[in-house]
């Protein structure tokens, strides 16, 4: 079983899903690289449930309980585990209601906005209930890397997964580091 | 050799080890940056007068930590600048600026042409470290020309000193106490639209950041090919200095 | 002593802008934007500087205060966490007030304050800038009475206001009563010159606790050139435990304005200037008194005891609250009508202070000690103390002990030998200088007070054993916080990221790699920041995880890992606003 697959397992959590768009621009290299990885839970394998995996890569920032719940999963189950974007690693544009109270926030949207007809907030126990702020994810579980940019480019991925796949630290060059 | 190193003693200082003649009354920061070595500063800007808040331009300097830009240039000072150990300060200040205001670099025209953005590529910072202080800060659209986004001030002085000392309008100001401390404006209503503030005043283009920014501009260069994206910033701050005085507005 | 009564209306000089604003304050309890464009009007000030000075200072505010405006020190030796209540939330309570935030009716409001300067009084307040002390939960039902039935403040019960010398030992300086003018008149018999020799021989150090060579200080002032040359006494002892100025300037500012005499005469000074703090506003009546008589005695004024070439005048500026106006430059900021906040140093005070020009700034027991060496002679002093450390030291003993109080002794004296004396006898602890200085534990009590050991303007902050020294530690960490001026990053930011870190701890969240955080950013404030406060502000924390780190271990949770925040209380927010409290709405 040498040539065992590393377990991938991703997610997004108050983010765009714009980082998992980039990580499938590798294009062609997808196939390479699938040569040596297979995905767990993914919006792209539909599991429900991270299982024991080697990677896990987060984008998005923690905005609610069940973000919390699936960062904590990830956290369990995953031996590597990346911030991957801005919203996983400050909150993003996500993060630009932290200067405001929820409730204002919540009014505003549900109660008070242009366009609002049949004024409420929803309430019902099916949908996950708001943190006071978006945290970065740093804040809530312990990460070992970080992967920044709005998304972060395609080959940044790369960068970041190949030394892993290799049992080795990955690094991602200064000249390389992009916040937007 | 200990002929001539005696001879330029006088007016010489190593910075890693290596010799930089200075002129008397300069600081650290200027004999540096005329020898076109770089120090990290943000709150800098040659030909204004120094303030020493950012606090990234510490070196080492006898066992002491100081603010090369306004530490006077000393005979025999030898100065460490560019070790690991102050690029893992630095790091730290820049994560402080960082956490202590709202920067969404994705959600800011700024970017790609911020100083303390540029500051993090430079010094490796993957992520703010500290907690996010959140400060609600006051929005200021006002002016026809300018607006000022008090999220995203660092508190550098930099807009202040250009519009008193160069400007001649002292337009701006910083109030209050420890985190609380934020830019005002010079008027009684207390807004930029009541200033004189002018678009082409080095006041309002001096910001090293985005809190300051010019009114119906934005992606003149998209996003990838601004000047942080092409070049580093310990690169472009050697070329930089204050324009040459220009004809004020006769108001 | 009457001048002690409280009075709402003090009459002085108008004519500094800190002044100008206090009574703008005290007339409409706030200080408007039309009050502050009018007042830069008549300052010739940018309105900007006058903002800004009204933001910086804690005592002027931007919406109105209560005509009742109480502030609670929160000391840890005069504050409102005693032993048994939390006397702010108690008054909040009675008087159905939240915390900084004037009360609907406008009658009254509550708020909290670093270190007043009455630790030797219990806990105490500043009721309308006048202390009020010796606070507990029956006076504090008696006040919301008061309060009810509106009740002037001169209709108060006066023993509230009264305010205490309790000196509890006396050494050379407090036992001196020189008359006034001794000094002035032994010291006018020579010429400047050997006035200063003396002081230079005494060997007297700045007794605020940084200790530089007084005679030295005038020295350099002297030679330095300028178009005038000022004395400034600083009277802005704001470390918390500190009150030894209090009773100075009560009972022996005779001596301390003779002091500011000599000086001047030494360094060539027309003018000085006493830098009084805000919260000994109730003191400034009896100095303008006293200076009064001065002027009649020709001890001041033109011409001093008709000496032609030799004409000084001194004037009091008072503060409004901010405890970094205790740095010189940023006290000197202060009275130039800005926000203090220090200055690039060098140039020093010395050549480049006052309106740029050579400026001695001395604290109080400083000018006063050399009155006395200059009446009694260098080799009198020197016979004192310790060899780099000559004469005496006034203590402000506060805390845990039978005696709080004054206690004078000549430099040498070991921390147990205090301990002793004032009745303290089951300290696990002292803090020595205040929060900015030493803690000291008790198997170092025999340490000595000196410039070669522990060094220290006067707080002597006794903790007994049954002190959590964590919440002590959680209480400094605030107050640099909170008295950070805000110019340099690693203060402004570091002090408040220190203080989070405490309550992390405090909520039994932290974890021993937050401890090893807390550390780190210690190091850093103390390493990089610009001035005295931030290069002090994280000793506490350095001290105590020496020698009390079983203090915080106990806090600690075992896992290497936890949250910055508490998650699920970071859902009660929505879960209010939704009205939900299903499990799915709870996070462990």
């Amino acid at each position: 079983m040498t040539d065992q697959k590393i377990r991938i397992a991703t997610a997004s959590l108050a983010g765009c899903f714009g980082c998992h768009m980039s990580f499938l621009d590798i294009d062609e290299k997808l196939v390479q690289l699938n040569e040596r990885i297979e995905f767990n839970r993914s919006p792209l394998t539909d599991i429900k449930h991270c299982g024991p995996s080697d990677i896990g890569l987060i984008e998005g920032g923690v905005c609610n309980a069940d973000n919390v719940r699936v960062l904590r999963e990830f956290r369990a189950n995953c031996k590597v585990l990346i911030a991957v974007g801005a919203c996983a690693i400050n909150g993003g544009v996500p993060a630009m209601r932290n200067y405001f109270d929820l409730r204002e926030c919540l009014e505003e949207v549900y109660l008070h906005g242009t366009g609002v007809t049949n004024p409420q907030i929803p309430d019902d126990a099916e949908l996950p209930l708001l943190l006071d702020k978006v945290y970065p994810v740093q804040e809530v579980v312990r990460i070992d890397y970080f992967l920044p940019g709005c998304p972060p480019p395609a080959d940044a991925f790369l960068q970041m997964l190949m030394p892993l796949l290799d049992g080795k630290a990955p690094h991602i060059a200064n000249n390389q580091l992009h916040y937007d | 050799m200990g002929y001539h190193a005696m001879a330029i003693n006088q007016n010489t200082l190593t910075i890693d080890g290596k010799d930089v003649h200075f002129e008397q009354g300069q600081t650290i920061m200027d004999a540096a940056l005329a020898a076109k070595i770089y120090i990290p500063y943000l709150c800098h800007y040659p030909g204004l007068p120094p303030s020493g808040n950012c606090r990234l331009c510490v070196v080492e300097t006898n066992g002491k930590s100081v603010a090369a830009c306004i530490t006077q240039a000393q005979a025999g000072q030898r100065i460490h600048s560019n070790t690991p150990e102050l690029n893992v300060v630095r790091k730290m200040i820049t994560q402080m600026l960082f956490v202590e205001g709202n920067h969404i670099c994705p959600a800011c025209e700024k970017s790609g042409n911020c100083k303390l953005q540029a500051m993090g590529y430079y010094l490796g910072m993957h992520e703010e470290h500290f907690h996010h202080f959140n400060p609600r800060r006051a929005l200021d659209a006002s002016h026809p020309a300018i607006f000022l986004d008090r999220s995203r001030c660092i508190l550098c002085d930099l807009c202040v000193r250009a519009s008193r000392d160069v400007d001649g309008k002292n337009v701006f100001a910083i109030a209050g106490r420890g985190a609380d401390a934020h830019l005002i404006v010079n008027t009684d209503s207390g807004k930029l639209g009541d200033s004189n503030l002018d678009r082409n005043d080095l006041a309002a283009n001096i910001c090293p950041v985005g809190a300051i920014m010019h009114k119906e501009r934005g992606y003149v260069s998209p996003i990838g090919q601004r000047i942080y994206d092409q070049q580093p910033i310990n690169e472009i701050a050697l070329g930089e200095h204050v324009p040459e005085h220009k004809e004020r507005d006769h108001d | 002593m009457l001048s002690q009564y409280p009075q709402n209306c003090v009459e002085f000089s108008a004519g500094h802008l800190l002044h100008k604003l206090y009574v703008l304050q005290q007339t409409y309890l706030h200080i408007s934007t039309e009050s502050m464009a009018q007042v830069a009007e008549e300052f010739e000030l940018p309105v900007s500087q006058v903002a800004s000075v009204v933001d910086f200072y804690a005592f002027f505010y931007q919406k109105p205060v209560g005509r009742y405006h109480m502030l609670l020190s929160n000391c840890t030796s005069c504050g409102y966490q005693t032993d048994q209540h939390n006397l702010l939330e108690i008054i909040c309570r009675l008087l159905n007030v939240k915390p900084e935030i004037t009360r609907p009716d406008g009658r009254v409001s509550v708020g909290e304050t670093s270190c007043i300067g009455m630790c030797d009084h219990g806990a105490a307040m500043l009721i309308n800038g006048v202390p009020l002390v010796g606070l507990n939960a029956e006076k504090l039902a008696h006040i919301t009475h008061l309060i009810s039935e509106n009740q002037p403040l001169s209709c108060w019960p006066m023993e509230w206001f009264r305010v205490e010398n309790n000196i509890h030992k006396q050494d050379v300086l407090l036992n001196e009563h020189i008359q006034p003018g001794s000094s002035l008149k032994k010291a006018l018999a020579g010429d400047a010159q050997r006035l200063l020799d003396i002081i230079l021989h005494s060997g007297l150090r700045g007794r605020g606790g940084a200790g530089f060579d007084t005679g030295r200080k005038w020295q350099l002032c002297r030679e330095a050139e300028g178009k005038a040359h000022y004395v400034v006494c600083n009277a802005d002892e704001g470390e918390p435990g500190t009150f030894k100025d209090r009773v100075l300037l009560q009972s022996y500012a005779d001596a301390l304005f003779e002091g500011m005499a000599l000086c001047a005469y030494v360094i060539g000074a027309r003018k000085g200037f006493v830098y009084l703090r805000g919260e000994y506003r109730y003191l400034l009546n009896h100095l303008q008194n006293i200076l009064k008589r001065r002027y009649e005695q020709s001890l001041l004024g033109p011409s001093i005891l008709g000496k032609a070439e030799f004409s000084f005048d001194i004037e009091i500026v008072v503060g409004a609250g901010a405890y970094i106006c205790g740095e010189e430059s940023a006290l000197i900021e202060s009275m130039e009508g800005r926000p203090g906040i220090p200055r690039i140093r060098p140039p020093f005070p010395v050549t480049h202070g006052y309106l740029g020009q050579p400026t001695a700034v001395n604290n109080v027991e400083t000018l006063i000690a050399a009155a006395y060496v200059a009446y009694h002679g260098s080799d009198w002093f020197k016979a004192m103390g310790t060899e780099q450390s000559t004469g005496s030291k006034i203590l402000s003993v506060s805390g845990d002990c039978r005696t709080p109080g004054i206690y004078e002794y000549t430099y040498g004296i070991s921390v147990q030998q205090v301990l002793s004396d004032c009745g303290a006898k089951n300290a696990q602890a002292v803090q020595i200088g205040g929060p900015a200085g030493t803690l000291v534990a008790k198997k170092d009590f025999s340490r000595q007070i000196s410039f070669e050991d522990l060094l220290t303007g006067g707080s002597f902050l006794i903790f007994g054993a049954h002190r959590d020294l964590l919440s002590v530690n959680q209480n400094f960490a605030r107050f640099f916080a909170h008295e950070s001026c805000g110019f340099c990053t690693p203060c402004r930011v570091g002090t408040r990221l220190l203080e989070s870190s405490f309550q992390k701890i405090a909520d039994g969240r932290a974890t021993r790699q937050d401890i090893q955080e807390i550390k780190q950013l210690s190091a850093f404030v103390r390493r990089y920041s610009h001035c005295g406060l931030g290069h002090t502000a994280a000793n506490h924390i350095l001290d105590s995880l020496q020698d009390f780190s079983e203090a915080f271990d106990e806090k600690l949770v075992q896992t290497s890992f936890t949250p910055s925040i508490n998650l699920d209380a970071a859902l009660e927010d929505a879960r209010q606003i939704t009205r939900r409290d299903d499990a799915d709405a709870h996070l462990e």
